[in-house]
Formats: structure tokens, sequence, C-alpha cells
């Protein structure tokens, strides 16, 4: 039927139908507005306003913007590339010596001093120079009290960081930089991230395939026995999530360490010590450790639905129990391996307290440097850019999932 | 499939016809303390239809997973085509299966499924298709080829388990009550198209059911379970004519339970005293002479109303206690010697008869309908 012939059918009253249904549902849509709003404002108010407030940060230049004004103006017509004339120096000159007064200058230079390694003590310097003079030429006196001020790279990273947006995190975060000619790569000496990030696949992916593979069997199992005993041997399996995250790392720390049982064990047994703490391994272990759960319990629950009797239909079509578990069993489990495997990758992504506990210095993940930047050194901007990059390769990971296999399919516990 | 490729007819020719699968003095328990099945004795002729029929927890569903493999009989032996396949797995047992949900597998389109029995056993690829393609002909599916079985009717999977279950040409199909998910008009046409079929292809079909019409419209042969025992082993017809215990009279069809003592007892007619309220003249079965108690079975259709004097031997006064309309015949339950729940059928044949609750009637029925039964 039509749309216009649809609008034609009236109730009893002669009121349209359609316009006597919107009012029969629009009691029971604003119940159930009302029910989801809570937790709509709660998830707008604790995780899309922080994500958006710290991607913001990472292209922000909140410590200089505003207080360059005069320098940017005057390096508008600047070329980049030879040195700049006495009007910028004066700008420069004018607007330290304003920050100077207001204590912002050390801000600024320690935001010079993120691309200009060594800015900062010259920053000082020709603050305290500036504050005392009264007029020009301003040229000279920077030139006679650091050679750097005729570097067109450092006047490059001023303009950069005068505007109220930069592209420096998310560079700096895939080890690029702004070179005099565009981007370029960073020295290699001071590449750090691509392998950080490299190192972080890496361990999630292990951690990943460990869980899969001593996952799956126990998974098998406990979807096979009868419900009395698999709910046993489930409180085994969800033990370790109902203990801290952080009181199971200490565990395997003491566990670990040169002093600890095992390296005991391993004294009495062949008489020497292994370096088991702050290494690899130690990492990988109690990674695998933690996030066995989480790979095995959406697979499990895959099986569950599984009747006995694919499996025996297979049989006696001809089968062997191995063909039977191969050609039929297994691949209606792959949605849960998906599933688990998905999530235990993700989540060992953003692994930080098991990695900074009992891992090396080689074993540190992303996550830890985003932690470095929020707490040592107080770069929101680079902290941001590390954690937003993170974020964009899990979505991107969740869409060749979702083209893959399909969300719908997913099923979690 | 032609019928000179079954091994089974090669045995009919050469060995001794009349039993292609045999159980052996079997016994099965789970728990080794109560026995689902108890010494059973039974044996399947080849190309036979036969239906293990019984409530649930009977113990035919287990002996079907004994005769499939699932299962491993606790004592006794089970013998396919003469050979002992007690310990012999599963898919080397060349035993087509239909399951109770079908079983199909939902990552498989129908195509799949069917080729799955072919494939394990590394048929040429040409040969795979041409018999894919027959099997798909013969339950009429075969647009439906590239579909998975979620989108499929009830109807069509059940189908599609038939076809997989037959595409191997196996010797022997084993179905566990494939029908009982379908709706009932579904589950009688598939009763009838899978009774053709059986007869299309001369294979040999165990079958599990709790539903007696189906029993009785599709098998050659029945064998009643009970208690994981087999009560009666005969022909519809004679599982319902001649039942030979009470069990078997109460669950095959409709029947009358009047409990007595055998006063007299010859060959051929025995006399009951149904608890002094009068003297019932029945064919003995298991009646075990005079003094013996004994349960009366009389089906509800046998009984005659209102029956001119001296046609009947056996002829009481009874009382109509309820009426019950239902179209193609009346159900009249009456008292009559000491009970209240003797039912009789009215067919509409010479119209609806004249009766009202509260009534007083003449009912009648012949000695040789009537059957004296073990005591239960």
């Amino acid at each position: 039927m039509s749309l216009a012939e649809a609008a034609f059918i009236q109730a009893v009253d002669g009121v349209p139908l359609k316009i006597k249904l919107a009012r029969a549902e629009r009691k029971r849509k604003l119940k159930a507005v009302g029910l989801v709003l809570p937790l709509f404002l709660f998830v707008v108010i604790t995780f899309l306003s922080p994500l958006l407030v710290m991607t913001l940060k990472s292209v922000e230049n909140e410590e200089t913007f505003g207080r360059l004004d005069r320098t940017r103006e005057a390096l508008a017509s600047w070329s980049g590339q030879d040195l700049p004339d006495e009007a910028a120096f004066a700008a420069l000159a004018a607007d330290l010596k304003i920050a100077g007064e207001q204590r912002l200058a050390g801000e600024i230079a320690k935001r010079i001093n993120y691309e200009f390694p060594g800015a900062q003590s010259k920053f000082k310097t020709i603050t305290r120079k500036v504050a005392a003079m009264e007029t020009g030429p301003y040229r000279e006196t920077f030139l006679s009290t650091d050679a750097a001020w005729g570097n067109p790279k450092l006047w490059r990273v001023i303009q950069g960081a005068s505007g109220k947006y930069t592209a420096y995190y998310w560079l700096s975060a895939v080890d690029l930089r702004q070179g005099a000619s565009g981007i370029e790569q960073v020295p290699a000496n001071q590449a750090v991230f691509l392998d950080v990030y490299g190192r972080t696949f890496w361990i999630a992916g292990l951690v990943t395939g460990l869980t899969l593979v001593l996952g799956f069997p126990v998974a098998y199992l406990l979807a096979t026995q009868p419900a009395s005993r698999a709910n046993v041997l489930m409180i085994f399996v969800m033990l370790p999530f109902w203990t801290s995250l952080l009181v199971r790392t200490t565990a395997w720390f003491v566990l670990l360490r040169n002093e600890g049982p095992l390296n005991d064990l391993a004294q009495l047994l062949i008489g020497s010590r292994f370096d088991m703490i702050f290494t690899r391994f130690a990492t990988i272990l109690a990674m695998t450790h933690i996030q066995l759960p989480f790979t095995l319990l959406p697979i499990y629950s895959v099986m569950k639905t599984i009747p006995p009797s694919h499996v025996r239909a297979a049989r006696s079509l001809g089968a062997g129990p191995f063909l039977a578990f191969w050609r039929v069993y297994f691949p209606q489990t792959v949605p849960g391996i998906a599933a688990g495997c998905l999530l235990t990758f993700i989540l060992s992504l953003g692994y930080y307290i098991t990695p900074a506990l009992v891992g090396g210095p080689r074993d540190q993940m992303v996550s830890n440097y985003v932690s470095y930047y929020m707490n040592n050194i107080i770069n929101f901007g680079q902290a941001s850019a590390l954690g937003a990059t993170l974020l964009i390769i899990t979505l991107v990971l969740y869409w060749a999932y979702n083209r893959l296999v399909g969300i719908d399919k997913m099923k979690l516990g | 499939m032609s019928t000179s490729e079954r091994p089974g007819n090669r045995r009919g020719l050469a060995g001794k016809p009349g039993d292609f699968v045999e159980f052996i003095d079997i016994q099965k328990t789970y728990d080794g303390e109560t026995l689902v099945v108890k010494n059973l004795n039974l044996s399947i002729r080849h190309g036979e239809f036969l239906t293990l029929l019984g409530p649930s927890g009977s113990g035919k569903t287990t002996s079907l997973m004994m005769l499939a493999g699932f299962e491993v009989p606790t004592q006794g032996r089970i013998e396919l085509d003469g050979r002992r396949i007690n310990d012999m797995a599963p898919h080397k047992r060349d035993i087509g299966m239909v399951f109770q949900n079908y079983a199909l597998f939902p990552h498989m389109t129908v195509e799949e499924n069917l080729a799955f029995p072919l494939q394990v056993r590394r048929m040429p690829r040409a040969d795979i298709e041409q018999k894919v393609e027959r099997a798909l002909e013969m339950v009429q599916l075969s647009q439906m080829r590239k579909r998975r079985p979620a989108q499929l009717s009830g109807g069509q999977q059940q189908r599609v388990a038939l076809a997989r279950a037959l595409v191997f040409d196996p010797k022997l199909i084993l179905m566990d009550e494939p029908l009982g998910a379908l709706d009932k008009q579904l589950r009688e046409h598939m009763q009838i198209e899978i009774k053709h079929i059986h007869q299309k292809l001369d294979v040999t079909v165990v079958y599990v059911t709790h539903d007696q019409s189906e029993a009785l419209t599709m098998s050659d042969r029945v064998a009643v379970f009970n208690d994981g025992v087999v009560q009666q082993l005969a022909t519809p017809t004679d599982l319902y004519e001649r039942p030979e215990n009470a069990f078997v009279a109460q669950f095959i069809g409709e029947s009358n339970k009047l409990r007595g003592v055998v006063s007299s007892q010859n060959g051929k007619e025995c006399i009951v005293n149904v608890n002094g309220h009068g003297d019932v003249r029945a064919v003995p079965i298991r009646a075990n002479g005079p003094g013996n108690k004994t349960t009366l079975s009389l089906r509800p259709e046998r009984v005659r109303i209102n029956p001119t004097d001296g046609v009947f031997t056996n002829q009481f006064d009874a009382q109509v206690e309820e009426l019950i309309y239902l179209g193609d015949h009346t159900r009249a339950r009456v008292s009559v010697l000491g009970t209240d729940d003797f039912v009789i059928k009215l067919p509409n044949a010479e119209g609806v008869p004249d009766l009202a609750p509260g009534s007083p009637i003449r009912i009648g029925w012949k000695p040789e309908d009537c059957r004296a039964l073990d005591w239960s």
C-alpha cells in the first residue's frame, strides 16, 4: 500500500490511524527514553567528553597560544629560511617581557623545548636579559647571548608554537616531525614510539595467542561437562577475575623475583637462578594469566550453544573424531574465538600496571609512555596524542572485525 | 540408489534372511544401579520399517544410540549384517541418522550439508555433485541448495536432514523422533513422505517415536518399549487388535480397563468376575486360570449400545455420565460394572445417538473383542 493510501486510513472517530498510533505509543516511548537517559548522560559525561577534551589537547598549543602574538605577526612575512629581522626579535622580546611579568615564560620555554631541545635554558636567560632592557637593538643582544638565536629552526619552532593548533604531538607520536621542507622522519636516535607500538602489538598478539591456545581446550572441557561439575571448574576459571589486577600482578612479582619461591626451587633443583622478574617473559606470563578468562568466556558461551548432536551427526555421516571436530564443531566456535581474541587483544594493547611492575625497560607499552608524559613530564599534549593513536588503532581493529566476522555475531559471556 | 548396490540385499540372497540387525541380550546402565535397557533381544529384518515406540525413559532412544554407536552396551552383543559392531566407531558403521532437531550444520549451505558425508568418504567431485543433485530432487529442495539451514522452514530442514542421511546410500537409517518439532499437519504429511521414500529406496529404517499414531501409520512392525523391556513386537494391526499385555493395550489406542478375578477358563474363553458386579466373557491371553486376577481390555469402538437381546453374550446395564460430541463420533462416558470411566465411541455414520446424561442404557460386546490380560 502506498503512503498516500495509508494516510487515508482513519480510526472510527475520523482521526488518521497513523496519528492515533503515534499518540498511543508516545507514552511508552517517553518511558523508554527516560530509562535510557541516565546511562546516556553518564556515557557522554564520563566517556565522550573526556575523549573530546583529550583529543583537543593533543592538537592545541595551550602553553604558548596568545602569549606570542606579537612575534607571530612579526614573523608573518618571514621566509623561514634566513635570519628574521630586527622587528621579529623586538616582538619576541616584547612577548617575553610580558610573559616574564606574568610568570608564564617558563611554560613557553618548556613548550619550545619539546621541539627544540635545549631551548628552555636559552629562553630563561634571554627573558631575564630583555626584562632589564628598555630599548633595542634586540637582535644583537639575542645573538650575543646565544648563537642558537641565529638558527632559523628555532624561529620556525617559535612560529609553529605561536598558533592555536599544532600537529607536533601527532607527528611525534609516530616518530615524524615538521622539518624545513615538510614532514620528515625524526633521527633514528630520537625515534621511540614506532618501536613502542610495535612492541605493544607484539606483546598483545602473543598474549592473545597464548590465551587462545590455553583457553580453547578448557572452554571445550567446561562446555562438555555436566552442569554440576562445569560450575565447580568455572569457579577456578573465574577466581582470577574476582581478584584485583594489582594484587595478581604483585603475586607474580613475588613469585618471579630473584629471591622468590620459583628461583629458590630452581636453586634447589639445578643449582642456579634465572632472571625472570623485569623481563619480557614475566610480562607475557602475568598478562596471559590475567587475560585468560577474557578469551575463554566468549568461547565457552558459544560452545554451550552448539548442540552435541552436531558432532554426533557428523560422526554418523562418516567423519572420524578429528574431522567431525574440525569441520563441524570448530567452525561454529569461530565467532566466540574472534570475540575473545579481539577482547584480549584490545585490552592487552592498553596494559599498564603489569609491564610497569614485572617488565623491564624494554617491555614498557604505549600506556606506560602515556603515563610517563602525564605524570613525569606533565606534557598532556603528547600523552593525549599517544592515547588517541591507540584509540584509533582499536577502532580500526573493531571495524576490521566487523567486516570479517560481524559485530552481531559476537558473543561475550 | 539402485537396489542391487545394497549389501543387505546380497546378504538377503546369501545368508539367512530376516535378521539384518540383531540386539542379543543387551543390557545398558548409565550409573551402575538402574538398567535403562533390560535384556533386549530384537531382530530387525532387512528392508523393514521398524519403530521403537514407548514413553520417555523407556529405553527406546538408548537402544537406538547403541545401534548408532554413541552408547556402548553394558552387556550383550549388537550385530549388523552378521558382524558384531559393539566396539565399532560410529563413523565406520555406515548408518544414516536423522536427529530429533535435525542437527543440520548451521555454517554450511543445504548443498554443503548434503555433500559432507560424501566428502569425508573422499568421493570424486563429479560423483558428489550428482548424488547431491539426486538427493535434493528426492526431497524437492533443488531451489534451496544455496540456503543456510536457518533460512529454511522446519519442514524443509527436516527434508534436508532426511536427504543428508540418505545421500551416501547407507544400508540402515535411524530416525530419532524426527518429526517431533513439526506441527500436526506437516507431521502427518512427512509421515507419508518418509514412508514412500522407504518403499522406493528399499532401505532398513529404525524409527523412534513416542507418538503411537505415527508408529501405526509408518511401520511394518512396532516394538513397544516400557521400563527398558520390549512389551510386544508386532505389526500395527496385531498391536492394536491383539495387544498381549495391559501396557500395550493402554498405550496403543484407547481401551477400557476392567479388573477382575477369573472364575473359569478354557482355551478359548474365560469368565471373569468384575468385583462382584457381573461376569464378563473374554479371550484368555494372559489370564492364569481360575482364582487369579486379570485386567480386561476392551476397545471403546467395539461396544454397542442398546443391542438386540441375545446378540452379545456380554450385556450389562449402564448409565450415561457424560457425552462429548466430536464430529465424526460421539464419546460417551458411562458407568458400568462398578466403574464410571468406561468409554464408548459412537460413530456418526448412523446419525447422532439420542442419549442424554443420566439416562439408563444397555451395552454389549463380543467376548472375542475383550481380552483378559495381565493384572496391572
